[in-house]
């Protein structure tokens, strides 16, 4: 093909201002997410570079597809896409001929790539991309009763084929998935999930040490961490909660409808699953070396090194029961050192219990 | 970022595509435009952009331009090496593609896991990813997330993908200082939503398993990549759980527990089991110890008795390390209490004096 004569595009001018080389003289910032990179890294031309390399097989494998869809699934603004699309029909290689490689229009909101050269399909998975699905489908399916195993199964088979040498490290990474006594549980809330019924529980909170009953009506079953917990709506606490699949100690299918509330606000799984509130006492423990794990344990607001292995460590929480039960725990190795109260009622517990082994 | 640099590079993966021979680094300046003309200069951007098509997974192909002419190297990428392979989905499989890519949202993979969409989408695949909850995941109620809050997952899963062994500071449990160690890292695993590496520790000449959260400050990379080897059947996820299970529980204890107290405790009670879930529930014979008492024999016994104890249970629980049930026991305060072994009921009354000390 002879070099640039026509232009691509809308009526008006396709390429907006005429001259390939000066349409679009910002590029498009690169979105979060469309291409790979690892966290808080700044956009660069090869991210970029990355998304047109997947634009011209996103088209072609397509034969026609609409801008706004096209920018939907690539995350950008019809502009920043159109101006993708006009560089790319720029590309011309200039030796031994002037050749234009690439030729595409997009008149009346639909894109259509007539020439794509030896671009028509998407680059191989790279050994990062591979592995953070292959890594995250074996996670799934190793959910008992989570999804469909077979789908799970064969989607491993293609990648891992499509992948080929790329698909090696990640067998290097694991994720596994707790699962002693939650299977029972799991398949009685899919059930109850798929057919919209209220549960009934009874939980074990160890912060408390009690074994609650209540009824919910199941909102999701998350899988955080490893650890699966049923999200509800708690009808003794009338409001969003989280059980741990491996603290329910029964469970029961109820024939009575789910009623989860419109205004129930599900939790918000990437913002971590425990946040504090405002209203939340806040409790400061200082723990020698052997009582470390406490802070890798328990989300801590801070953490402060005291020398010779002793941290001193600050965490909110709304019920201070299960701080008093880890003190206990932690004997010589822990001491709360604010509220004072609590600090108080901890010595009138280890009292209390070297009392009762005093007379029995 | 530069609009010019991306238009460069991407003329010269074109470039490089389209040809079957090898091109020289001349016929490729002649070929793609916005290289200097100038020969130092050419030379360094050429190299610095071969290396960007590198990182991006461009196979980059290197070769002798004759067999007789060893001199003039060229390059050229082959199409069959470049290419995501053809690959159909069907719908469930595309359904769970999207529910795999969100497991990573806001971790240290998601970049890499959308990179892999974005390919997958430019395949003709359209896996439902279900924004705004549409999601074959959400439609059933179902988000998997993997976090990685610890700082060494990046480095680390770049030393195993590379091979390259690294040093960190750890501080292993209960130690009041980090030491520096050497590691050739062979996996690293999720278990109980912790992050660990496993590998051969090269001062101590043995198998490790370190807990990436007790690594203080930056991993760095003590060696080229491609130097590690990893043993030949070696399953990185048996290597951590074998180092993180707990022993078995050979031992037994027997506590008295306050009624309407201590689940935590009667979860694990082999006799009589689940004591007082339900204390009508007629407890099977063969779980009782006959030396002990069931919930019932044992408050008629104390009743009988007077014993300040009335109405407690006596249950029969197995443990493995002595130290850390004493642990678990004392955190129940003055709702159990060690009947036996002797031991194990000292052990507790120094934990609990402890918090007086």
């Amino acid at each position: 093909m002879s070099p640039r004569e026509k232009a691509p595009g809308a009526p008006a001018g396709p390429r907006g201002p005429r001259g390939p080389r000066e349409a679009g003289a910002h590029g498009a910032a690169a979105i979060p997410g469309t291409a790979h990179r690892l966290r808080g890294q700044a956009a660069t031309s090869a991210e970029r570079l990355q998304r047109l390399l997947a634009l011209v097989p996103y088209v072609v494998s397509r034969k026609a597809v609409g801008l706004a869809d096209t920018a939907t699934a690539f995350g950008l603004s019809e502009r920043q896409l159109v101006d993708d699309l006009n560089l790319l029909w720029c590309v011309e290689l200039r030796n031994p001929d002037p050749f234009c490689p690439i030729d595409l229009s997009y008149e009346g909101g639909e894109i259509v790539v007539s020439q794509a050269e030896s671009m028509g399909r998407p680059l191989r998975l790279a050994v990062d991309e591979a592995s953070a699905l292959l890594v995250a489908l074996r996670m799934l399916a190793d959910i008992p009763g989570l999804e469909d195993r077979s789908a799970l199964s064969r989607l491993i088979a293609k990648l891992e084929a499509a992948a080929g040498e790329a698909a090696g490290p990640s067998a290097q990474v694991a994720v596994q998935v707790d699962k002693p006594t939650g299977d029972q549980a799991i398949v009685q809330i899919r059930d109850a999930l798929e057919r919209k019924r209220r549960v009934h529980l009874r939980y074990y909170v160890p912060g408390r040490d009690e074994a609650t009953q209540r009824d919910v009506d199941p909102m999701r079953l998350l899988v955080v961490e490893g650890r699966a917990y049923l999200e509800g709506w708690c009808r003794r606490a009338e409001g969003v909660r989280l059980f741990r699949l491996d603290r329910i100690l029964s469970i029961d299918v109820l024939d009575v409808p789910a009623a989860v509330p419109e205004d129930a606000q599900p939790v918000d799984v990437d913002q971590g699953l425990f946040r504090p509130s405002a209203d939340d006492v806040h409790v400061t423990i200082e723990v020698s070396a052997a009582g470390r794990w406490v802070a890798e344990y328990y989300p801590c607001e801070s953490a402060e090194e005291l020398g010779d292995g002793w941290l001193r460590i600050g965490l909110r929480t709304p019920d201070t029961r299960w701080v008093r039960r880890l003190a206990l725990r932690l004997g010589e190795d822990g001491r709360v050192i604010a509220p004072e109260d609590l600090r108080a009622q901890i010595r009138q517990d280890a009292t209390a219990a070297l009392a009762a082994y005093a007379s029995g | 970022m530069s609009r010019r640099k991306t238009e460069r590079l991407l003329s010269l993966v074109v470039c490089l595509l389209s040809t079957r021979r090898y091109l020289t680094a001349e016929q490729i300046r002649r070929a793609v435009a916005g290289y200097p003309e100038q020969p130092e200069a050419f030379k360094r951007m050429f190299e610095r952009d071969k290396e960007e098509l590198r990182e991006l997974g461009v196979p980059l192909e290197t070769g002798s331009l004759s067999p007789l002419d060893g001199e003039d190297i060229g390059y050229r990428v082959q199409q069959q090496a470049y290419e995501l392979p053809e690959l159909r989905l069907e719908a469930d499989e595309a359904a769970v593609l999207g529910l795999a890519a969100r497991v990573w949202q806001h971790a240290e993979l998601a970049g890499a896991a959308a990179g892999a969409l974005l390919k997958l989408r430019a395949a003709g695949i359209d896996p439902d990813d279900g924004d705004a909850g549409a999601g074959a995941g959400a439609r059933q109620g179902i988000e998997p997330r993997v976090h990685t809050t610890e700082p060494a997952f990046g480095p680390l899963w770049e030393a195993v993908r590379d091979r390259r062994p690294v040093t960190f500071a750890y501080r292993a449990a209960g130690r009041s200082e980090p030491q520096l160690r050497e590691l050739e890292p062979w996996g690293v695993v999720n278990r109980h939503g912790r992050w660990y590496v496993a590998g051969r520790d090269r001062g101590r000449d043995a198998v490790r398993v370190f807990r990436l959260g007790r690594i203080e400050g930056d991993v760095r990379f003590s060696g080229p990549p491609g130097t590690v080897t990893v043993p030949a059947g070696t399953d990185v996820r048996e290597v951590v759980r074998t180092w993180d299970s707990v022993p078995p529980r050979e031992n037994t204890a027997v506590l008295r527990v306050r009624p309407g107290a201590g689940y935590g405790l009667r979860r694990y009670a082999t006799s009589p089991p689940d004591a007082d879930s339900s204390p009508a529930r007629s407890v099977p014979s063969d779980s009782v110890r006959s030396d002990s008492a069931s919930p019932d024999s044992a408050r008629a016994g104390s009743a009988r008795a007077g014993s300040a104890q009335a109405g407690w249970d006596t249950i029969t629980v197995p443990y493995s390390d002595v130290g850390w049930f004493a642990d678990h026991v004392a955190s129940f305060g003055a709702d159990v209490v060690v009947i036996d072994p002797p031991h194990l009921r000292d052990a507790v009354i120094s934990r609990l004096k402890g918090v007086l000390a």
